[in-house]
């Protein structure tokens, strides 16, 4: 039992962070239709911006998070306006190539400045054994739980009732309709992408406290991919419900099977939502009759 | 079905008149003071090589109902779309001329722009976003408003079978109501001039007549300005103050509707009533027009 109880609240842990960083890939691909092969590479840069304020310019938790918040921003619009924006009619298979690209850019620069060692990072939250149902488990397990989902449930929010989410919706739906009453597309694409490089952001500082500052966190990044074909590329819900499978799967098949399995264990998931359900267990059906 | 127009083949049908001539320059009687909306001579291009729009003038005197008439490919769309600014998504462009509203030269301005300042859009086709609900389809047409409040009571008051759907996915209501709801979204940005593309197209003629209805209250009781494009001529004239007839990009003929219903070649070709007020069959129509054409 006190197994079970601590694979559970590790893989929720785990699964939280991997909704975050999908999040931000589903909201890309939603809004704008790009394949965003760099999601793992922005929650690098966002664990490395955050390290870089808070443990070398010994900034303050709260002012460190938010140069990180303002730096993932500025990223997020810059390689729209910059490396996407130009794209722009190009074929799937070309801006695909540019994210990659990208991908590869961003982990180079990653490298260049701070070398391959992994850094570490002071505790954000307290790491006190707590005892749960006859588990013992670190308290930060269960802060990242609890950020983790603040922030997926405000981003929730945000995409479902706020003006802004509303138009980010409507441009998913039809572009040039959300043209017709005044919606900005340009806009859109920007704030989806600011969008998604602060939620990357959150999974790595998130991740690199329960890790390292290290260049694998790109590894747990690729584990997007299981999530948001569970999820269904463009439900938000999936992707949360996604993302929580997943991590719970890799977790109890670590911890009651084998830890090499666990690490393919989300891919063969994977394999299999595409061969069973292709739209993902949560995916949108197209509404035919528009 | 009598007053279905006869069936006209894509630019088959020509007219030639008197006032065409003058038509290429400004439109009389619908430029100067109390102008909302001026197109002023545009030349329209599709991918660079396309020309679709050949000096195509006209005006909407503020308050009143245009329409705007002319066979499939004429490029009464392609009007629209310039209006509100959505030809640079199509790869279109207006290489000459210019559009002027509320005084203001709009030609090259950017489409949300345009919807601030009082222009606002349907579409052919309706393209409601079908993945939101009514009610946020309607936000979504709020999205540059700013009493937003007031202006859904409104379009709730105006139509309410949208009220009663409200949290309803907008993809499923039938099409009656998503044209509806299509006119309400545009109404929520607080129009001075709606445009509205074929707002009867696939709608049985019972909901063509409550369309044009709603289109005339409108008109009456807000002084909302309406620019409609039309297959359904004879129903578009009936509302409308005044009438265009475009033919291959330009306006051939223009007239007070109650006029323009009564002319004899757009009785013939838009409205399907021959001169002896028989119905001719389209072979007729066909072999008449032959004869008239002009070009
Ligand atoms: N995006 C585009 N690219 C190239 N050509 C286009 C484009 N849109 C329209 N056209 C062409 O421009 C011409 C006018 O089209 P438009 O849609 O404006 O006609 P319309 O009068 O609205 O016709 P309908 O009554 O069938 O809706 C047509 O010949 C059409 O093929
Ligand atoms: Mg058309």
């Amino acid at each position: 039992m006190s197994t079970f109880v601590s694979l559970f609240i590790y893989g929720l842990s785990e699964g939280a962070i991997l909704a975050l960083a999908a999040l931000g890939f589903v909201l890309i691909y939603k809004a704008t239709g790009v394949i965003n092969f760099a999601q793992g590479e922005f929650l690098l840069i966002g664990a490395y911006t955050f390290y870089t304020a808070f443990v070398i310019l010994r900034l303050p938790i709260v002012v460190a998070a938010l140069v990180g918040v303002v730096a993932a921003v500025i990223i997020g619009v810059l390689v729209e306006r910059f490396i996407l924006r130009p794209m722009v009619g190009q074929s799937h298979i070309s801006i695909i190539m540019v994210t990659i690209g990208l991908a590869g850019l961003l982990s180079a620069l990653v490298q260049m400045f701070f070398g391959t060692q992994p850094r570490s990072m002071p505790p954000l939250f307290p790491r006190n054994q707590l005892e749960i149902l006859g588990a013992h488990i670190p308290a930060n397990r269960l802060w990242v739980l609890l950020v983790a989902g603040i922030v997926l449930t405000l981003l929730t929010l945000f995409f479902q009732r706020s003006k802004h989410g509303i138009a980010m919706r409507a441009v998913a739906d039809d572009q040039q309709a959300a043209m017709t009453v005044g919606i900005s597309v340009r806009r859109v694409f920007a704030l989806s992408w600011a969008l998604a490089a602060v939620s990357a952001l959150i999974a790595g500082i998130l991740l690199a406290d329960v890790t390292t500052v290290e260049m694998n966190l790109v590894n747990f990044g690729l584990l997007v991919f299981p999530v948001v074909i569970l999820g269904g590329l463009d439900s938000v819900p999936g992707t949360i419900v996604g993302g929580l499978t997943i991590g719970l799967i890799s977790q109890f098949v670590a911890g009651y099977l084998d830890p090499g399995l666990a690490e393919v264990a989300p891919y063969i998931v994977l394999v299999l939502i595409l061969l069973v359900r292709p739209y993902g267990v949560f995916g949108e059906k197209r509404i035919e009759r528009v | 079905m009598t007053n279905e127009p006869t069936p006209v083949a894509a630019g088959d049908a020509h007219l030639r008149s008197a006032e065409s001539a003058a038509a290429g320059s400004s439109p009389a009687g619908t430029t100067g003071p109390g102008t909302l909306l001026t197109i002023d001579n545009i030349e329209v291009i599709y991918d660079e090589v396309i020309l679709v729009l050949r000096g195509m003038s006209l005006g909407v005197a503020e308050g009143k109902i245009v329409a705007l008439l002319g066979s499939n490919g004429a490029g009464k769309s392609t009007t629209l779309k310039a209006v509100s600014g959505l030809l640079p998504s199509e790869q279109g462009e207006i290489a000459s001329g210019r559009i002027t509203f509320a005084g203001e030269d709009i030609t090259r301005l950017d489409p949300a722009d345009r919807v601030r300042r009082g222009l606002s859009l349907c579409m052919e086709g309706r393209h409601i976003f079908g993945h939101l609900t009514v009610a946020e389809n309607l936000q979504a047409g709020g999205y540059t408003a700013s009493a937003k409040e007031d202006r859904l009571d409104f379009v709730y008051e105006f139509f309410p079978k949208l009220a009663d759907m409200r949290s309803r996915t907008a993809g499923f209501l039938s099409g009656g109501e998503q044209q509806m709801l299509a006119i309400g979204r545009a109404l929520m940005a607080n129009p001075k001039l709606l445009m509205l593309d074929e707002p009867s197209l696939g709608l049985a003629p019972l909901l063509v007549e409550e369309i044009f209805s709603t289109i005339a209250r409108l008109n009456a009781e807000t002084g909302l300005t309406v620019l409609v494009v039309e297959q359904n001529a004879q129903t578009a004239l009936s509302v409308a103050h005044h009438g265009y007839i475009m033919e291959r990009g330009r306006i051939m003929l223009d007239d007070e509707a109650g006029a323009l219903s009564q002319n004899p070649d757009v009785k013939e070709f838009y409205l399907g009533i021959g001169a002896g007020d028989k119905k001719k069959s389209y072979r007729d129509v066909k072999h008449y027009k032959r004869r008239k054409r002009w070009l």
